[in-house]
């Protein structure tokens, strides 16, 4: 049984439907991560879980009890916020063991709570500090220790790593992942980062215009995504969308797209056989850029491979990568080689476009058919 | 739902409900009461049969009513004018990295902490022509040297701008120099480097951005200028005869000395609707602006 | 710009404020001056001189003997009545303040901000039209004419600033907070007086101090509802100056003056930054 349970939620402001039937469910020890553009109901879905908001309609279960009137402090969870929201006025020691004080805990107990958790975070120095003489880091690890020291049974987590410079979001990353593996907690987790979502999730929830677009695994979301939209969030760079024709002759079955001069045609040959309702259509032929390379780039377990000569346009080196951009299907694409691969804009070159990895999606209900 | 129907939901507006309940009473229920009076026959006491709008017909009969607006238009507009005129200059002076401006600027403000009869004291007698400035020039050997405003039916009115314009610029000036100050630096550097003079910088560009602070300066200073009360009693009282009368000396003689409470109630109605008049839509304004 | 040019104009521009500077000082000067001079000197004109002859009579005669009304008491009684309205009447006027700005921004309910916007108009009504109402009904307390019937005027009009001032600052305080506090199991009065109160500090001195100004300066509430036991010092000082009796003693009012203006210019000297602060709250709404 699910430790999690959010059945047909509903949520409105009014007129305005901000959350329209949420179904969620996620294990004891899972990291359920919620991603989605801002205003796509993430936050409000957090909120409701913790308490904060009140539900239109539906139903969450922690741990097998539903818990829709439950007041926030009832509902035994902790949450780490944005802001961090440490209480100003206190010292971190006192902080951390707020929680412990209201719920009644002598001091004694308060004290080993601090003492455990000041421990497994690193932060026994700062225990006599007030929030306003701390570093964005050391606040970010007393809002955790705050959540920690409750030991509740789910942890809500609000985009806490947002108000950090980027090398410090790195490793407080890692180190909720340590925490998380360390502790089997529950957690869920706010993000609009998809990266943060990809390397933290145990299932990732996609949302948008408070509808959940698609629920799974890190692997799933970014390999099988359900729609346009998942495939288009998910990933950095994005998958390139094109728009383009699927057509069959003697050959077999091809996408054709479109460019100034004529047209390219990219063979199907794996996922053909999924794709019969669609030939002769209108499709939106999608494909990642790491799918798109120099020949000798290419991944070697790649089966279904299709080339195709292209313009070069733009050269980007990453270091690590050079992003190459050309023009296909009146869009642009952008292709992954390698970085000591000799390219420059205007060279005309063979792309290597990986079929299997390609994605096909109907244009009409967004969807994603193969 | 058991926890939302709990008392914790109703105390935050059980604890806000004495401050309101307050405010509705001796606010809003006393200004219907005084509306009231202000159609009933009252004179010493307060009385209820109701006579319509004679007590306004009255009103507007009175020479002595008539001279109390006319007083509040000649104060109201110099004083709102000429305070927002120094205070601006002082402001834009001021903001000119000036050495001793941790000085000038609490010299420029203090009169506001000063209460209304305080300087009505002090400048009532630094005026006066028997001890004041008239005679110090004339003992500086301008023997025919003359200014007696204050004892003066047509000019003692302007004393009383000058006493409030004392009292009230530095704070003018505080405002101006907030929101210059609020100005974001990088706007001033790019006018510069577009070529602006300082005239144009100022004209164009500065001044401009500080609508909302001649907004708010026009309001305090309106608002202030129609409840305006102290000031003349310590200054003038009034006088000389009734050359310094504005609305809210008028109610409270006619009200309480003249024993004419229906007159002075619609008076007092009068004053409420000339500051509604400015201070609904502006708050209005702002409030809204809050929310989006 | 030439140097030439840039020096001048820096002159006239210190030269201006200067200027100004004098005007503002001169009447304080005056009544300084002048509140330690003999009768004499005074009548002799020289207003802005220095005094010949130094005295504290004036100020001794302006604080315990100066006639005031009928009992020459100078000013010290009712300099007491100011202080036994002004402490009461802030302390209350201020928790209320606090309080409401405390729900009106974190506990919002249907209608808060008609709420808010009714309290805040009633800070700009002109106070004559409440005179006869709330001459009647504090009379019918049973406290007209008493210092408690000022405290309780002042209190209830204190109500609308108070609640602005607190509102705007509680409204800039992190919702979020509020939120933690919640979800950590503290109750409504337990997150006010554990969370928000403990970082209030800046927004009470403001508070304090406007209301201790407003209340300390009042001068209408005291002439309407005060008798002569309880009458405040701005009340008292003006019978002082204008009453018709007697030889003018420029000076003894001049020590009045200053005496009434005293713990209100201390204020300011001493926490300027606070009232300069609470003078632009209570301007720039919202």
């Amino acid at each position: 049984m699910a430790f999690l349970e959010i059945n047909q939620l509903h949520k409105s402001y009014g007129p305005v439907d901000v959350l329209k039937g949420i179904n969620i469910a996620i294990e004891e020890g899972g990291f359920l991560v919620l991603v989605g553009p801002s205003g796509c109901g993430k936050s409000t879905l957090l909120n409701t879980i913790a308490g904060l908001e009140d539900i239109t309609s539906g139903a969450i279960k922690i741990d097998g009890s539903v818990v829709n009137d439950l007041h926030p402090s009832k509902r035994d969870i902790a949450m780490v916020f944005q802001s961090y929201a440490l209480y100003p006025s206190m010292n971190v020691r006192d902080n951390i063991a707020f929680g412990l004080e209201m719920r009644g805990a002598s001091k004694e107990e308060r004290a080993d709570a601090v003492a455990g958790v000041a421990d497994m975070l690193q932060i026994g120095h700062l225990l006599d500090r007030r929030p306003g003489q701390l570093s964005g880091g050391q606040r970010q690890r007393v809002a955790m220790g705050r959540a920690l020291v409750r030991d509740p049974k789910l942890f809500l987590f609000d985009e806490p790593l947002s108000n950090l410079d980027a090398k410090l979001r790195v490793d407080m990353r890692t180190e909720i992942k340590r925490l998380h593996q360390k502790l089997s907690a529950t957690i869920v987790y706010v993000t609009h980062d998809q990266i943060e979502a990809m390397t933290l999730a145990t299932q990732i929830a996609v949302l948008k215009d408070g509808v959940l677009q698609q629920v799974g695994s890190p692997d799933e979301v970014y390999n099988t995504p359900a729609n346009l939209f998942v495939a288009d969030f998910m990933g950095s760079p994005t998958m390139n969308l094109i728009p383009a024709k699927l057509e069959k002759n003697d050959a077999g079955v091809h996408v054709e797209l479109s460019r100034e001069s004529g047209s390219i045609i990219l063979p199907v040959r794996e996922k053909a056989g999924a794709l019969d309702k669609l030939i002769g259509k209108n499709i939106v032929f999608g494909i990642r850029p790491e799918d798109v390379t120099d020949a000798e780039g290419q991944d070697a377990a790649a089966t279904d491979v299709a080339q195709a000569e292209c313009h070069v346009e733009v050269v980007e080196p990453t270091g690590a990568d050079k992003y190459v951009v050309t023009h296909l299907g009146g869009k642009e694409l952008i292709a992954r080689m390698r970085a000591g691969f000799g390219v420059n804009p205007g060279d005309k070159m063979p792309f290597n476009f990986n079929m299997g990895k390609a994605h096909f999606f109907d244009p009409a209900s967004e969807m994603r058919v193969a | 739902m058991p926890y939302r129907a709990k008392l914790q939901d109703w105390l935050p507006r059980l604890v806000l409900s004495p401050s309101v309940a307050l405010i509705a009473i001796f606010v809003y229920g006393f200004i219907l009461y005084t509306s009231y009076l202000s159609f009933s026959d009252s004179r010493m006491l307060p009385s209820y049969g109701l006579v319509g709008f004679a007590n306004y017909e009255r009103l507007f009969g009175l020479r002595h009513w008539e001279t109390a607006l006319t007083n509040l238009a000649i104060f109201g507009i110099l004083y709102i004018v000429i305070c927002t005129v120094i205070g601006l200059t002082l402001a834009i002076l001021l903001d000119r990295k000036i050495r001793g401006e941790g000085i000038l600027r609490p010299i420029y403000l203090y009169p506001m902490a000063l209460s209304f009869i305080v300087t009505g004291t002090a400048w009532k007698w630094f005026l006066d022509p028997g001890i004041g400035l008239e005679n110090v020039v004339q003992t500086w050997g301008w023997t025919d040297f003359s200014f007696r405003w204050i004892k003066d039916r047509d000019m003692a009115i302007y004393t009383v701008v000058i006493a409030a314009v004392w009292q009230s610029s530095g704070f003018v000036m505080a405002m101006f120099l907030a929101g210059l100050r609020g100005i974001d630096g990088e706007i001033m550097r790019a006018a510069q480097i577009d070529g602006a003079s300082n005239f144009n910088l100022y004209r164009r560009i500065i001044i401009p951005m500080l609508r909302p602070a001649f907004l708010s300066a026009f309001v305090v200073l309106a608002h202030l200028a129609i409840k305006s009360y102290d000031l003349v009693i310590a200054l003038t009282n009034g006088g000389p005869g009734r050359a310094t009368e504005l609305p809210a000396t008028f109610m409270y003689s006619y009200t309480f000395s003249r024993n004419q409470m229906g007159v002075g109630a619609s008076s007092a109605i009068i004053m409420l609707i000339m500051i509604a008049s400015i201070i609904v839509p502006y708050l209005y304004s702002e409030l809204k602006e809050k929310k989006a | 710009m030439t140097n030439m040019s840039g020096k001048f104009s820096r002159a006239l521009l210190y030269s201006i404020l200067i200027v100004f500077a004098v005007y503002y000082m001169l009447p304080l000067y005056v009544m300084v001056v002048n509140s330690v001079k003999e009768l004499d000197e005074i009548r002799q004109g020289a207003m802005l001189s220095l005094p010949q002859k130094f005295t504290i009579e004036p100020w001794l005669s302006a604080w315990s003997t100066a006639q005031i009304g009928v009992d020459p008491t100078g000013l010290k009684p009712y300099f007491i009545n100011s202080i036994l309205m002004v402490v009461p009447a802030v302390f209350l006027s201020t928790m209320l303040g606090a309080v409401n700005g405390y729900v009106l921004t974190k506990w919002q309910f249907p209608g808060h901000r008609i709420v808010f916007g009714l309290l805040l108009l009633s800070c700009f009504i002109p106070f004559q039209i409440v005179l006869i109402p709330m001459a009647r009904i504090l009379g019918t307390l049973g406290i007209a004419g008493t210092t408690s019937g000022l405290v309780f005027v002042h209190m209830i009009y204190g109500i609308g600033f108070t609640t602005l001032f607190f509102r705007n600052y509680y409204d800039a305080f992190p919702t979020e907070l509020v939120r933690a506090a919640t979800i950590d199991g503290a109750g409504f009065f337990r997150i006010f007086y554990r969370i928000l109160l403990p970082s209030s500090g800046p927004i009470i001195v403001v508070t304090v101090i406007w209301q201790f100004t407003n209340v300390w300066n009042d001068f209408l509430f005291g002439a309407s509802f005060a008798d002569a036991d309880s009458q405040p010092v701005t009340v008292a000082l003006n019978n002082l100056v204008s009453s018709s009796t007697g030889v003018k003693e420029y000076n003894v009012h001049f020590a009045g003056a200053i005496l009434a203006a005293l713990p209100t210019l201390v204020v300011y000297i001493v926490s300027g930054r606070y009232f300069v602060r609470g003078l632009m709250a209570g301007a720039v709404k919202g």
